[in-house]
């Protein structure tokens, strides 16, 4: 028998038309969108192919308040779906949001009863579909804690992670970052000196460990050996993993000669990657349903995996590579209700950008970055200011925004 | 909006041969066979033969992956007009009011009206998944609680605006059930005491129990044929006096706390020319009691918000003050999906062609038979409903 399958975990509806993928694009990112009529301005939700108010259009999505009154609410004591036939009791209500249509959302705990007003927000659920889901106007202490909210998000609190790798700077801030937020247990692995480039030193490993929550595991994602020890280890207890383990060369093609640093590169960005999911991928997606569950797994890319950034042109065809890969296995998390969320920072404050100017990300905002997107149960972070004018560039136009980057690039003699 | 004045009456076509397939709660049978059933039901009630039967409308959620056309040849009929309508609780209305027109214009002489369905043990799960693109998208991801979660929505706005309270919609539930005690094809054959009522398992607060339908396997069906036809062949047959069909209505609502009855109960009534007082039994579409106070509302019994105050003044029973669903309604006969679209016209016509099943009503002349249905996202989309008269009124 498939243990893979047989472990499946139920999961909520999952089935969407493709007007309604606009809401989960947007919740992906953070964002509350509703389809708006570009011909008559009028909101509309459910989402629609045509504006039902002028059978015209362009439909946009555009962000939303969420404001509204919660004019009627039930608690379910019984449904025909699985997923939530074991989560009950389960709270919904009915919404008319002050930009017009009524929406059915699931209600935060600390929502009054009906009828009071409410912030409507939009969620992954475990499906990984955008769902909505209404707050209380005020926010109320622990609001993070609340069991319909946890379905939807992957707080690193009371859950057990790992950091692959913790001799850099980001891995080492995000380790702090990890047990300020309540981690529970935090493993750290690092690369034996000489397993892989050095560069970052691994001054900051000695003063993790005196972190009682922290424990160090040698881990090279260039060996699949160590990583297939190491997952027989613990494989079965983390709940969040976080590949932080990254080589950055800061090359052209022309500016280099030869491909082992390419190489060195990919080995670790790529199928660095590839070998962790191998080996930890499928016993996580089994637990995805388990309490605590399995929750979350973290890649470290780059906005240069959206387009090359000439100077570090092989680095970022390593991202590139790593993106797509990430796509793979969140299809494949998926089925187990494990969300796959990908960090795209602009430079960070490291000595692989010394020659780049400010802004640069520091390892603390990138790591604080990393523990809101579990906290808020996004899919995709663009931390900083420089991912965030990249990704606006992007989403207006991928052409023009390689086209962008090309003309600044300086290709040596 | 309002249906003009001045529409053409139904004076000289007629409903007859009411016929109900028994209701079972899971039947390893397919649409199909309660359809067969069905129309061999009007078959043995009329006299006809098949070949009589020129006309078919069939309202079903569980033929897939067949529609109408494919139970032609299921079934050896071969007719000269065919109608296919899955509104579910509204398809016995709107099935009823083409095929009067057509029978009227000629195009059909005689037309089975039949909305039947089957109900295996996952059913009802399987059709929920697959009732609506809005439901999918947009409530499904809820808490999947179905149509209990829709109705709990309105039923606890009803009661917060107009002071409803449970005992009010249990006394509705409760009367109906007496009802269905001299009703022999009944799903539910045991008295319903208030306290049962309101002490009921929980489902979707506060929707509890015995506010649910039970979802079934059964038919109903009738004939539709011109007045000469039915007296040369000697059946009892009702009238029909003036009918109504409405689809999204007041769309900006923000939730259903009305109906298409609304914009169509002056016409329903004039057309008539009837009075809500002149109406001897109401058969409610009663997927759940806050509908039948709607319901009731909407048709003039009594003003918006009347409601509670209407059924504290009211008893239900066939020998009440205000007899309603006088076969017990679908909340004690079962819903067999499509065919509860039907239940309501079906019992109407045996109590106004005395060949009645359930307890007669006394002196009853006219009866109104009321259709609601097909929540797609938050609300009832279809509404109609249809006043009928004893052959002699």
């Amino acid at each position: 028998m498939n243990p893979i399958v047989c472990g499946r975990p139920p999961l909520p509806p999952g089935a969407r038309s493709r007007a309604a993928l606009g809401l989960t694009a947007a919740a992906a990112l953070g964002r509350f969108k509703l389809q708006v009529c570009g011909a008559c301005g009028a909101v509309q939700y459910p989402p629609r192919e045509i504006c039902h108010r002028c059978l015209s259009g362009p439909l946009r999505w555009r962000e939303q308040s969420g404001t509204g009154e919660l004019i009627a609410e039930t608690t379910l004591h019984h449904s025909i779906d699985s997923y939530f036939q074991e989560r009950m009791p389960w709270r919904i209500g009915m919404v008319r949001l002050d930009a017009g249509p009524t929406a059915v959302v699931h209600l935060h705990g600390a929502c009054a009863p009906a009828p009071c007003r409410v912030r409507v927000g939009a969620r992954l659920d475990k499906s990984g579909q955008g769902v909505l889901l209404a707050f209380p106007i005020d926010e109320v202490p622990n609001m993070a804690a609340d069991p319909l909210l946890r379905e939807m998000t992957c707080d690193p609190k009371s859950r057990k992670v790992l950091v692959t790798d913790g001799k850099t700077g980001v891995g080492q801030a995000l380790v702090r970052a990890l047990v300020g937020a309540g981690a529970d247990r935090v493993w750290v692995g690092y690369a034996e000196p000489g397993q892989q480039p050095a560069g970052v030193a691994d001054r900051g490993l000695a003063d993790l460990k005196a972190l009682p929550q922290v424990t160090l595991l040698p881990l090279d994602l260039t060996d699949s050996g160590s990583v297939k020890a190491i997952a027989a280890e613990i494989g079965g207890k983390v709940d969040i993993l976080i590949n932080t383990a990254e080589v950055h060369r800061a090359h052209g093609i022309a500016s280099h000669e030869g491909i082992e640093a390419a190489r060195s590169e990919m080995d670790v960005n790529y199928f660095g990657l590839l070998r962790l999911a191998q080996e930890f991928g499928p016993v996580m997606r089994c637990r995805g349903a388990d309490a605590p569950s399995a929750a979350a797994w973290v890649n470290l890319l780059s906005v240069y995996a959206l387009s090359n950034f000439p100077p570090h042109g092989t680095f970022s065809a390593s991202k590139a590579a790593a993106l797509s890969l990430s796509q793979c296995l969140r299809a494949e998390m998926r089925s187990g209700g494990v969300r796959v969320i990908n960090v795209f920072p602009g430079p960070i404050d490291d000595e692989w950008n010394r020659m780049l100017p400010a802004p640069k990300l520091t390892p603390e905002a990138l790591a604080k970055a990393v523990v809101n997107a579990l906290q808020d149960g996004v899919e995709d972070v663009y931390p900083g200011d420089v991912a965030q004018e990249w990704l606006a560039r992007w989403e207006d136009s991928p052409k023009i925004l390689e086209r962008e980057i090309g003309m600044d690039a300086k290709v040596s003699p | 909006m309002v249906a003009s004045a001045d529409t053409r009456d139904y004076a000289d076509v007629v409903l007859a041969a009411p016929v109900t397939v028994p209701y079972v709660r899971y039947s390893i049978r397919n649409a199909h066979w309660f359809v067969a059933r069905a129309l061999s039901g009007l078959i043995a009630e009329s006299g006809l033969d098949r070949g009589d039967i020129d006309g078919l409308s069939l309202g079903s959620f569980t033929l897939a992956p067949d529609t109408a056309i494919g139970l032609t040849q299921h079934l050896g009929v071969t007719v000269r007009w065919l109608d296919y309508v899955p509104l579910g609780g509204a398809c016995g209305i709107v099935a009823m009011r083409r095929a009067l027109r057509a029978v009227q214009a000629g195009d059909a002489e005689v037309v089975a009206c039949i909305g039947a369905d089957t109900n295996h043990v996952d059913s009802f799960r399987q059709s929920l998944a697959g009732f609506s693109g809005f439901a999918r998208d947009a409530v499904l991801p809820y808490g999947s609680g179905g149509p209990n979660a829709s109705f709990a929505f309105l039923t606890s706005y009803y009661m917060r605006t107009y002071g409803a309270t449970r005992e009010d919609f249990g006394k509705l539930c409760v009367a109906q059930r007496d009802n269905a005690l001299g009703y022999p094809h009944a799903m539910f054959k045991k008295q319903l005491t208030l306290e049962q009522y309101l002490n009921a398992r929980l489902i979707a607060d506060p929707i509890r129990l015995f506010d649910c339908v039970m979802p079934c396997a059964g038919a109903e069906a009738f004939l539709v044929m011109t007045r000469q036809r039915a007296e040369a062949l000697g059946l009892p047959y009702v009238r029909v006096r003036s009918t109504c069909e409405r689809h999204n209505a007041f769309p900006d609502d923000p939730i259903q706390m009305r109906g298409g009855w609304v914009l169509d109960r002056e016409h329903l009534y004039g057309a008539a020319g009837l009075a809500p007082a002149d109406i001897g039994f109401v058969e409610t579409y009663d997927d759940y009691p806050v509908m039948s106070i709607i319901q009731l509302e909407d048709l003039g019994f009594c003003r918006k918000g009347e409601g509670p105050e209407f059924i504290r003044r009211h008893s239900f029973g066939v020998g009440g003050t205000f007899p309603i669903n006088t076969s017990g309604g679908q909340l004690s006969v079962g819903q067999a999906g499509c065919a509860a679209g039907f239940l309501g016209l079906v019992e109407s016509i045996r109590q106004l062609t005395g060949r009645n099943l359930a307890r007669p009503v006394p002196g009853a002349r006219f009866g109104m038979a009321v259709g609601f249905g097909m929540i797609t996202y938050d609300r009832g989309l279809c509404s109609g409903a249809a006043i009928l008269s004893r052959a002699d009124a």
